[in-house]
């Protein structure tokens, strides 16, 4: 019994704060917006009894829905979001994979050392980060500085305000986040493995495509829905770094609750963006549940 | 893994570092220059951070945020403690499942979303928005974050020696504060890093879960960075940066000393048992 004491406490507070919170944002995404406080309608009205629960219910539609769907605004932005996390998750890849390679055949006593550099850049603020590229990449930037000074280009670069920035930025910021498990899955493979593909006359390149890296699979897998779950719906970095064409759903949906104050509407929003990343926040929650079992 | 290290490993893993360290040594060097223009160099000067310390709204932007990092960062690393023990050591039980999604999702859950949802609550429950509920969205979120961490300590420790100290007849509860409890501290406290980090560098859901009176400094920082680089902004970043490092680099230390005691004691015992 005493058992319920120690579940309770965190099962409820995630319950209170979690779960019934996306329950309040889907009711909220059927009402309609409100000059009122709070600024839609319709709210149950509890005097009325069970009569105020039938008109509640009544007035209730998917008109927001509709709105979204019609809109090649919120369709682009989804749409778009989800390329620019695909294709920027596919970069984090790409930077990332050499050097968790080069950590995991690094001599044993620097690997300590060198996890704690990669994690260290997590620690410090991720709003710091992607503004310390703005200051690299604005048109009289350091980057653009440095690039003239060295002859390569003769008129600076506009990067800052475009697609490019937030690729660069999302690498950046999430690198670390592709590093971790790639390095943790590539640093289990037993070198024997690798020595014998060589013993059998393979050579490096060939040993590596088919014994190390299929080996990282699991580390692939797991770094790449780290990056891409929280990047369809960055805010800040497509806010900062991108442009007025950069249409991403993190951002429009900030706008429609700051800027426009649509509860109702980005409350629909966020309710369509929690549809698309169903798949993959399903396939990370598995993976984290088959890791916990395997190694209980 | 470890067989041989080539130049090509080298220069990867250079590379890589200096991506993930050009971008933030920048800031921090051109916070000590004395030109207004950010790519102009004009000389070392310590003038921004004179200013920092004269900008009033700033200092109480970083006492709240201070206070509601403190506050949030406690109540996470205790429920996120006892999160990881029920999923590490309670084994089944009914709505284990759900239960454990609620523990991960949160891990890559859009902050728009968490930040939203969380606003609707309250204001649904008609709690007053400020400093409360910044400080209960950060305990939400940043628990996960130490679950996990506390959940992978547990999960490579000896059960035999709790096994021990009941079968000798401690109740649960001494047992886990005389066994259990001193075992993962380490890990423990990095958590509570982790959740006092995480807090003090949430713009997002700060955003929507706060009210009048309660701006923290990310806040404050983003309605300053919008309108372009400038010294002050890297000044303020690179105080932050530095209380982070040392944090980390301190706590780091710590747990360091604290496993090779361990391993120490562990020998020793070794020694005494051959």
């Amino acid at each position: 019994m005493r058992r319920w004491y120690v579940i309770g406490a965190p099962y409820l507070w995630l319950l209170l704060f979690f779960l019934v919170p996306f329950f309040i944002v889907f009711k909220i995404s059927l009402s309609e917006i409100a000059t009122a406080i709070p600024p839609y309608t319709p709210t149950v009205d509890l005097a009325e009894g069970w009569a105020g629960f039938k008109s509640f219910f009544s007035q209730l539609d998917f008109e927001n829905y509709a709105f979204i769907f019609s809109d090649p605004l919120y369709v682009g932005a989804y749409w778009s979001s989800v390329k620019i996390a695909a294709v920027a998750t596919f970069f984090t890849l790409l930077v990332a994979y050499p050097v968790a390679y080069g950590m995991a055949r690094a001599p044993k006593d620097w690997q300590a050392t060198l996890m704690m550099l990669v994690i260290l850049p997590f620690w410090t603020s991720f709003l710091i980060r992607v503004y310390a590229w703005m200051g690299i990449l604005k048109k009289e930037g350091l980057l653009n500085m440095f690039l003239m000074n060295m002859g390569v280009i003769s008129e600076p670069l506009t990067i800052l305000n475009t697609t490019t920035a937030v690729y660069i930025g999302i690498v950046y910021s999430y690198l670390p986040f592709m590093i971790l498990p790639l390095y943790s899955s590539l640093e289990k493979i037993k070198p024997s493995l690798l020595e014998a593909a060589e013993d059998l006359g393979s050579p490096p390149w060939k040993a590596f495509w088919q014994v190390t890296f299929p080996l990282s699979l699991p580390g692939v897998f797991a770094g790449c829905l780290l990056v891409f779950i929280p990047a369809v719906g960055e805010f800040v970095i497509p806010d900062l770094l991108g442009g007025s064409d950069t249409l991403m759903i993190g951002k429009t949906l900030w706008s429609e609750f700051f800027n426009n104050r649509d509860w109702p509407v980005s409350s629909a929003v966020a309710v369509v963006l929690l549809l698309v990343l169903v798949i993959p926040i399903v396939l990370f929650q598995r993976m984290q549940q088959r890791q916990q079992e395997a190694a209980s | 893994m470890n067989t041989r290290f080539s130049w090509f490993n080298v220069t990867s893993i250079v590379l890589g570092f200096a991506f993930l360290y050009i971008p933030i040594l920048l800031l921090v060097i051109y916070s000590f220059n004395d030109s207004k223009l950010v790519t102009v160099w004009g000389g070392w000067s310590t003038k921004w951070y004179e200013g920092l310390l004269k900008n009033d709204a700033l200092i109480d932007a970083a006492g709240v945020t201070v206070r509601v990092a403190l506050v949030s960062a406690t109540i996470a690393t205790i429920l996120g403690t006892l999160a990881a023990i029920v999923l590490i050591r309670l084994g089944r039980f009914r709505g284990r499942t759900l239960f454990s999604g609620l523990v991960f999702a949160p891990l890559v859950m859009p902050e728009v979303i968490t930040g939203l949802s969380l606003l609707l609550l309250f204001v649904a429950l008609g709690f007053d928005r400020g400093f409360w509920t910044v400080t209960i969205a950060h305990a939400t979120f940043s628990m996960c974050f130490a679950a996990v961490v506390v959940q992978s300590r547990l999960l490579d420790f000896d059960k035999s020696v709790e096994e021990a100290a009941m079968d000798l007849g401690a109740p649960p509860l001494r047992t886990f504060m005389e066994v259990t409890l001193p075992i993962i501290a380490p890990a423990v406290i990095s958590a509570w890093l982790l959740a006092f980090t995480l807090s003090l560098d949430d713009l997002v859901i700060a955003s929507f879960t706060t009210g009048p009176g309660a701006t923290t400094l990310p806040i404050k920082i983003y309605s300053q960075v919008r309108l372009g680089v400038t010294p002050e902004i890297n000044a303020i970043s690179t105080v932050m940066i530095a209380f982070v490092t040392v944090g980390v680099l301190l706590a780091s230390y710590m747990t360091k000393r604290s496993s090779m005691l361990r391993e120490r004691e562990k020998r020793a015992v070794d020694a005494g048992a051959a």
